[in-house]
């Protein structure tokens, strides 16, 4: 079984495997920069799917639709390949429901993971232009009220990085820690080796 | 100024025009507003600075953006020094009352779609196209979009989404304009970063438009059809 997955996920997927010692999994893991692009996405994990056509049994795709409006799951269905469920990592680590309740709460919300924390500087305050233009902060960010960080695994210093990166957004910061929801699950399930009656 | 700044005002018409539209690629708007400002000094009519100067400028900004040449910042730097040069003309355009192309009634819908730099350049790119704009805000749902329609009676219904989830609330907009038997009165044009010609078709919209110079040319085109059509009838 290969798992072609996004590198924004990573650590949390390499967390998962190793808990769960799911040997029989392969990953691959596509650049974490396309998050800012993803138009680009779906070519990316075709030109996976087509190098891993006829080697593995199934091919499993850690994406959300991930903003490619549909296009990643026509690139699916032609490979006969599945994704996790969902638009976008921030629900299938938070959970439908949670999601739907915090985004209905607060349409404005900017949402950061572990791993956009980590990234912020990169892939939204450089990426944004705002090193270099701050005074653009609030085109992008004028109709935001919050950030929520979505947590997988808090540190003390994460959640410090969390809340720097509110500041530089002007916004104020809500912590929900949320784990990583259907990953964990939907991994453990495919790296599960079959019983015995069914081999 | 510094020493080795360029004076704007030493510029012949034609090198000025060039120099704006290299302006605006670099999003310098207190040089946008300089430049608008001595050709308007020099006689140019409002309209004339807007087309040739700031327009054009735009469209050359809108296919390098399209090309991956410039991104969303310098877009919007951009865009900002429009605004700069906008602000000196607006109130000369509507003095001179010149004759509009037609009126475009323009909103994010509902959902909790609250992007709207897309739409704000489209605004912006149709307002100088010679569209009068009526801007609606973010995150609409269908009765703000209908009851904007009736107050503002445009041509033109402009609808933009950039999440994959709030996207398909444009069908229900669009179903809920032909359930009222409203839908044909009105071009709906759609935008937004996950949409696709596909999708336009899909929701029932005339016309999916790709980015903010796509989406004024495509206005204008199909305003001038619709008015040619009705002449003819």
């Amino acid at each position: 079984m290969l798992v072609i997955a996004c590198g924004a996920l990573a650590r949390e997927l390499k967390a998962v495997v190793n808990a769960n010692q799911l040997t029989g999994l392969r990953m691959e893991y596509l650049p974490a920069g396309l998050h800012n692009t993803p138009k680009q996405i779906p070519a990316a994990v075709e030109e996976r799917l087509a190098a891993a056509a006829g080697r593995y049994d199934e091919v499993f795709v850690a994406y959300g639709d991930c903003g490619t409006g549909g296009a990643l799951d026509t690139v699916l269905e032609r490979h006969g390949a599945r994704r996790l469920p969902g638009p976008h990592c921030y629900e299938f680590f938070a959970g439908a429901e949670t999601f739907a309740r915090l985004h209905d709460a607060e349409p404005g919300t900017f949402y950061l993971t572990d791993f956009l924390v980590r990234q912020f500087d990169r892939l939204v305050w450089r990426a944004l232009g705002l090193d270099r233009w701050p005074h653009l902060r609030d085109d992008y960010f004028g109709n935001y009220t919050r950030v929520v960080y979505l947590s997988q695994f808090p540190t003390p210093r994460l959640l410090a990085d969390a809340q720097r990166a509110a500041d530089r957004l002007g916004l104020r910061l809500e912590h929900v820690p949320v784990g990583t929801g259907v990953v964990a699950p939907t991994l453990v399930s495919l790296g599960m080796p079959a019983p015995a009656v069914w081999r | 100024m510094t020493d080795d700044a360029l004076d704007l005002a030493t510029l012949a018409d034609d090198e000025l025009v060039e120099q704006m539209h290299d302006d605006l690629y670099d999003g310098m708007a207190d040089e946008i507003l300089t430049g608008t400002e001595i050709l308007l000094a020099r006689g140019w009519s409002a309209q004339r600075v807007l087309n040739d100067a700031l327009v054009e400028g735009m469209r050359i900004v809108g296919i390098d953006f399209r090309d991956g040449i410039l991104f969303v910042p310098e877009v919007l730097l951009a865009a900002n020094a429009m605004k700069a040069g906008m602000a000196v003309l607006r109130p000369l355009l509507a003095e001179t009352g010149v004759q509009r192309i037609g009126k475009v009634v323009i909103g994010t819908v509902k959902g909790g779609d609250i992007h709207d730099i897309g739409k704000n350049l489209v605004a912006m790119m149709l307002e100088g196209a010679g569209f009068e704009v009526v801007d609606i805000g973010i995150n609409n749902d269908a009765q703000a979009y209908l009851d904007a329609l009736e107050e503002h009676q445009p041509d033109i219904l402009g609808m933009s989404a950039l999440l994959t989830t709030t996207m398909p609330y444009m069908k229900v907009v669009i179903d809920e304009l032909a359930r009222r038997g409203l839908r044909d009165r009105y071009i709906v044009l759609v935008g937004g970063a996950p949409l696709n010609e596909e999708f336009g078709r899909a929701v029932g919209a005339d016309a999916y438009c790709r980015d903010a110079a796509v989406t004024a040319e495509t206005a204008e085109t199909l305003v001038r059809a619709r008015r040619e059509l009705a002449a003819a009838s």
